[in-house]
């Protein structure tokens, strides 16, 4: 037991993180200086935390969908949605509670269509969450009226930028979900059928699995994460943006999933490891600014982890990898 | 009628039938002026998603496309403004850097395996990243070149005009639907999205089509920045974001199938003209916002899809069923 854990702490995922908290550290020695102010945390690494926690939110939800052999284009714009959903009705008048709830089950809602259209109709994952990617920004500035709606509910703004303990609330909240996500999936079958399901669909039907259901329970989790992330993004800048917020969120979290160790062909997952892979990049978006560099390498740096990343997936470099390590596993005759 | 042209002819009649319903509404709608408008106005994503058809039909997907207009619109006006250059050499130059570029993603999602979708993910990022390092600002073309080019217009009667940019997409249409669909291309193209392995025991050159298939697709985009920049007469490195989503929605309107294996070149006009068409609606109607556009294009692509479905589940029955599961 107490080997498994030392090989799963020296996971490449984890070594990275490090290796690159220690480039940003060698670049701007300040980086790891962490302050006590007003009750809560301040420093370069906290607002690591601070700043990774909407993708790795989004990434939870995103896991299990990449891991049926999936993908949720969706999640960024539902992230608009549900932001615009919750700003609106606070500024209308209701009561935060019911206002978060509210945008909540529109998350779920659109989650479940997601999943209603691969599950039931046999639709793509890419196209079918396509719909929803184009069209949910429409329904966004439609909710919002084409304004960014600002408001000034404490309760809601406390979501975004409170503290919990002295860390971020967008962290905490984080890492309950991600906490959560991983019992449900770790410590039930469930995560035994996601994983059937990625490897080979009507095979997991034929032994029995409801894959329908679990489609669909899958990509409404996906929903409802984007939900979560998109309150927390709409709660930090105390505003509903139908146009930005969220934009272009999704490719970094499934970024996230990808670095995260979770294959692309479905079967493997990890949700803690895609939790990881979101504070990797945030932490290189950190370091690229704290260090000086423009900000428009950001863009650049993420295309050169993604080939990376690519590279060292690839069965060519697995077969060539196969005369060190005696995993011929993938090794696939060809 | 072929069952195979059913998608076609849906696009098609739902296009006129729309068309129809918006003339009856507002009969400026027929004139040659608006005509002549939607070709020039949506050239730029009408080029792009030729090659997005032909990306589609293969059984991959393209995300790369807005930002290599984006980047082709910067690369251009850098070299014309700045360095000095003529346009026909910048756009050579563009045209090039963007073949290499087609080529290198064609050769990763073949030889790395990976899935096309995460390959022209990253080079989105590269893409938008180098045009944003390049300049952060929008730059102005002032070119005799340019203005000449703008120049170039066939006159309608009714005032409508023929723009160069206008024809230019038409051209490349019937360019590809020549490609697609009667030389030896395009049926390599069609064998690779219908099932690769047994494309490739049919004596299928994998490699080769796919490098080539994503070549062809940047450069498209790229001539599709080259029009953008004509059209606007300056490089934008924000340019054209999300033009690979409207390239992707125009194709499944088209008619043509994302699981690959299946499609038309000019349904992918149509397409096109009825996103034109949803947008000239709007402008025409002025009460509807923007974002309606965008409402109305996701209900078409869902309606496509589930078309796309009730056409194959009932061509299926009695044949074996096109899709995969």
């Amino acid at each position: 037991m107490k080997r498994l854990h030392l090989e799963r702490l020296a996971n490449p995922q984890l070594l990275a993180l490090v290796a690159v908290l220690l480039i940003n550290w060698a670049l701007f020695p300040n980086f790891f200086r962490i302050s006590w102010q007003d009750g809560r945390l301040f420093g370069s690494a906290i607002d690591v935390i601070n700043r990774g926690a909407p993708v790795a939110i989004l990434a939870i939800g995103m896991t299990g969908v990449i891991a049926t052999k999936g993908v949720d284009l969706s999640v960024g714009a539902i992230m608009a949605v549900c932001g615009a959903v919750a700003a609106t009705m606070v500024v209308a008048g209701y009561p935060t509670p019911i206002a978060v709830v509210a945008a909540l089950l529109v998350g779920l809602t659109c989650g479940l269509w997601n999943g209603f259209l691969v599950a039931v109709l046999d639709i793509q994952p890419i196209v079918a969450t396509l719909v929803l990617m184009v069209a949910g920004r429409g329904i966004a500035q439609l909710i919002t009226e084409g304004s960014i709606v600002t408001f000034n509910d404490p309760a809601l703004i406390f979501i975004g930028t409170g503290s919990f303990l002295g860390f971020p609330m967008a962290a905490v909240i984080a890492l309950v979900l991600m906490i959560l996500v991983t019992l449900l999936v770790r410590r039930t079958a469930i995560g035994l059928f996601i994983q059937a399901i990625g490897v080979n669909r009507s095979a997991a039907s034929l032994a029995g699995i409801h894959s329908r259901m679990l489609l669909m329970l899958v990509y409404a989790l996906s929903g409802f994460c984007a939900a979560i992330a998109g309150i927390v993004v709409a709660a930090d800048i105390r505003g509903a943006d139908a146009n930005n917020s969220g934009l272009w969120l999704e490719l970094d979290a499934i970024l996230a999933v990808v670095i995260g160790g979770t294959s692309l062909l479905g079967g493997k997952f990890s949700i803690p490891l895609a939790v990881v892979g979101a504070l990797i990049i945030q932490a290189m978006n950190t370091g690229i600014l704290v260090s000086g560099f423009r900000p428009e390498f950001n863009l650049i740096v993420k295309a050169g982890m993604i080939i990376l990343i690519l590279m060292l997936q690839s069965p060519l470099v697995g077969n060539a990898a196969g005369f060190f390590k005696r995993d011929t596993r993938r090794a696939a005759p060809k | 009628m072929k069952r195979s042209l059913r998608p076609l002819a849906a696009t098609a009649v739902i296009f006129i039938i729309a068309y129809a319903l918006s003339v009856m509404q507002f009969p400026g709608m027929l004139s040659t002026r608006v005509l002549g408008n939607f070709l020039t106005d949506n050239a730029f994503l009408g080029i792009a998603a030729v090659g997005m058809t032909f990306v589609i039909i293969s059984g991959g997907i393209d995300l790369s496309v807005g930002a290599v207009i984006g980047f082709t619109g910067v690369l251009v006006a850098v070299l014309i403004s700045w360095l000095g250059f003529h346009p026909l050499a910048a756009f050579a130059i563009a045209l090039g850097v963007a073949a290499i570029f087609g080529a290198a993603m064609g050769a990763a999602i073949h030889y790395l395996q990976v899935p096309s979708f995460i390959v022209t993910l990253a080079g989105m990022f590269l893409a938008r990243g180098g045009a944003s390092v390049i300049t952060q600002d929008s730059v102005p073309i002032n070119h005799d070149f340019y203005s000449a080019i703008s120049d170039l217009i066939i006159r309608l009667p009714g005032g409508g005009r023929l723009s160069f940019i206008g024809l230019l997409m038409v051209a490349i249409f019937l360019l590809g639907a020549l490609l697609a669909h009667r030389t030896r291309f395009g049926s390599y193209v069609y064998a690779l999205g219908g099932n690769p392995v047994s494309a490739s025991l049919m004596g299928v050159p994998v490699a080769r089509t796919t490098v080539q298939i994503y070549t062809l697709s940047s450069v498209l985009a790229a001539l599709a920045g080259i029009v953008f920049s004509l059209y606007t007469s300056a490089g934008y490195p924000l340019a054209a974001v999300g033009v690979e989503l409207d390239a992707i929605s125009a194709v499944v309107i088209g008619g043509t199938l994302l699981t690959g294996g299946y499609g038309f070149v000019l349904g992918t006009f149509v397409g096109v003209m009825l996103l034109g068409l949803v947008q000239t609606y709007i402008i025409f109607d002025g009460t509807l916002s923007s974002w309606w556009t965008k409402i109305v294009i996701g209900i078409l692509l869902f309606l496509f899809i589930v078309l796309q479905r009730i056409i194959f589940a009932a061509s299926a029955s009695g044949e074996e069923s096109p899709e995969k599961a």
